[in-house]
């Protein structure tokens, strides 16, 4: 069990080490960096502190070592738009992010892994038809319509809630509705098909054929076996909510690092769009490392090392 | 002598032809392939099909509603706010969308056999490399590289077309590799190989022709998700650039007017979802008919 936590941190630990590279690697097309920070119109002499400071005469290979150090000591350069350091701009972001972006992944979770069961459980019926047919729209209508959609009923016709802002609790409404229902899709049919898979299994029939009532099949059996591939959806639930947040925060105005994502872009404010890009890059690696922990946690064969990494 | 007309058996056929063609061709699927050969005539003639040039301006028709809600059939989906013909605009994103989805999905392709094939007939250390890459590029959400990209490079129509290239390679390579290592192994690429063929030769001509309904049904399924991919970005107003316009372009600007003139946004909103849906359901419908291993 710790040997196949530690090969999980280590793989982690790489990934970290590939995203700042990338990131390093990045920087240095896109011109010099110095003038990329900065800006164009900084003084001669904030060119050369800089370049002090961040050791751009010294040799590439020692330039990559240091952004590694300042990548660890948060020294990331400062955002052109404001010129406060931009790892500051982006952090007061995150809670805003943080108040759409976790309820709406319980909402995809509470909603999504319910409908799957049920369409599993009640297959070819029309219940399961209709849930899956609700289920496609997840895959085909972009987040951006269906945010549109919301605005337009809710906001618009109906006057129920706010379309933009982020004043009251009721402006959080929209957002989160937007991205739960699209991520609850996702997961309704990944569930449902985890589900099928594994009451095809052999070992269902077993416990069927041993008289078990057929909701201790379901619960003791199928569902802890389902568990696994439907874990590692939502491991791939996190990017899309990270993505899924860029459009929604634009659509509703919502100040987040999403909508703040979208502006440093326009603006071309690249010290924020760096910090932004390693702080998602550190968030997908932490969310698979959870999601790798949890395999271990609901597979008993990983942790004793029977078996080979789940698909 | 009159002849009694067999008619009980060839009813009975007829109705069996009816209902064995809708079985192998569900009319779902009918539907769809019907809205995409339009979309596909749209994108061979748009400028001649559009009623209007889709720049041409008419400021004192600023604004009028689509036709049963007002308008008239001089603008059949209603005009912008600088009285624009929508459909005309919506026409031509169609084809600036649909030409930007295909030249990607054709780099991700190209891309995605490329490497998976130079893992398979490498081995080693090379295929360690490239599903290295793989894992690196699934890590990260594409809309987020894609953000970034453009925010370093800069914006222009070939570079977006390149960076939603990159979009999907991943899994079209794993794929790839997947199969091509099968089919390594298999009898004819045997033979090839010790009659003396150039890996070249293998490959390209008989590995890849071998595998490639596989191919075609990933790439019909990566498709929709570039269309949904450049659109999102240029509803973000950081893609197609006007005065050129797309799908996710012109929802992005009915944005401001979805309160006087919904329909400026709910045109183009529902030709992204009619076409993505309709990609999505001939791809699942395509690889449950020739590959069900692909699931």
């Amino acid at each position: 069990m710790t040997r196949y936590f530690l090969s999980r941190l280590a793989r982690a630990f790489v990934t970290v080490v590939l995203i700042v590279s990338a990131a390093f690697i990045v920087l240095r097309l896109s011109g010099d960096p110095a003038i990329t920070i900065l800006g164009p119109e900084a003084p001669p002499e904030a060119y050369a502190a800089f370049r002090a400071a961040w050791g751009l005469d010294q040799p590439l290979w020692n330039q990559y070592l240091r952004y590694f150090g300042a990548v660890a000591q948060g020294d990331l350069g400062t955002s052109m738009r404001d010129g406060r350091a931009a790892l500051d701009v982006v952090l007061e972001r995150v809670p805003d992010t943080l108040r759409i972006t976790l309820p709406a992944l319980l909402l995809n979770l509470a909603i999504g892994i319910p409908a799957g069961i049920w369409a599993a459980l009640h297959r070819n019926t029309l219940i399961d038809r209709a849930i899956m047919t609700v289920s496609v729209m997840g895959f085909t209508v972009p987040s951006f319509v269906m945010g549109l959609v919301l605005a337009l009923v809710f906001a618009v016709r109906l006057r129920w809630l706010p379309s933009g802002g982020s004043d009251t609790a009721l402006h959080a409404v929209l957002p989160i509705l937007t991205m739960g229902l699209i991520g609850a899709a996702v997961i309704a049919r990944f569930t449902r098909s985890a589900m099928l898979e594994t009451l095809g299994q052999p070992y269902i029939r077993t416990a069927s054929a041993k008289g078990l009532l057929w909701h201790q099949v379901v619960i003791r059996h199928a569902l802890p076996n389902a568990a696994i591939p439907t874990l590692t959806i939502i491991g791939f639930m996190v990017g899309s909510l990270v993505a899924g947040a860029v459009v929604v925060e634009s659509i509703f105005s919502w100040p987040g690092v999403g909508r703040l994502l979208v502006t440093a872009v326009a603006n071309r404010d690249l010290a924020v769009v760096q910090v932004i890009l390693l702080l998602i890059g550190f968030t997908m690696v932490a969310a698979n490392l959870l999601v790798d922990m949890a395999y271990g946690w609901v597979d008993p064969r990983l942790r004793s090392g029977h078996a080979a990494k789940p698909a | 002598m009159t002849t009694i007309p067999d008619d009980s058996g060839s009813v009975f056929t007829a109705k069996n032809r009816a209902a064995a063609f809708f079985q192998s061709w569900p009319p779902g699927i009918l539907l769809a392939l019907a809205w995409l050969a339009m979309c596909a005539l749209l994108v061979a003639f748009a400028p001649h099909v559009a009623p209007y040039d889709y720049l041409a301006m008419d400021l004192r028709a600023r604004l009028t509603p689509p036709v049963f809600f007002g308008g008239d059939w001089a603008h059949p989906l209603g005009t912008d706010e600088l009285g624009r013909d929508v459909l005309s605009r919506l026409i031509t994103s169609v084809r600036i969308s649909l030409v930007i989805a295909f030249l990607s999905t054709l780099i991700a392709a190209t891309l995605g056999v490329s490497l998976g094939f130079l893992a398979a007939w490498f081995r080693g250390r090379v295929e360690q490399v490239v599903l290295m890459l793989i894992d690196a590029q699934a890590a990260m959400p594409f809309m987020i590289i894609a953000l970034a990209m453009l925010a370093f490079l800069g914006n222009s129509l070939p570079l977006l077309v390149i960076l939603m290239g990159f979009y999907g390679w991943e899994r079209i390579a794993r794929i790839a590799r997947g199969l091509a290592i099968a089919a390594s192994e298999q009898g004819y690429a045997t033979a090839v190989r010790d009659l003396g063929a150039t890996p070249w030769r293998i490959y390209g001509r008989h590995i890849l022709p071998n595998i490639a309904s596989t191919l075609i049904v990933s790439m019909t399924l990566n498709f929709p998700e570039v269309i949904l991919l450049e659109s999102g970005l240029s509803f973000l107003g950081l893609g197609v650039q006007p005065p050129m316009t797309s799908l996710g372009n012109m929802v992005g600007y009915g944005r401001d007017y979805i309160q006087s003139a919904p329909w400026i946004m709910l045109a183009p909103a529902a030709a992204i979802v009619l076409t993505t849906l309709s990609i999505s359901m001939i791809g699942d419908w395509l690889r449950d008919r020739f590959d069900p291993t692909l699931r």
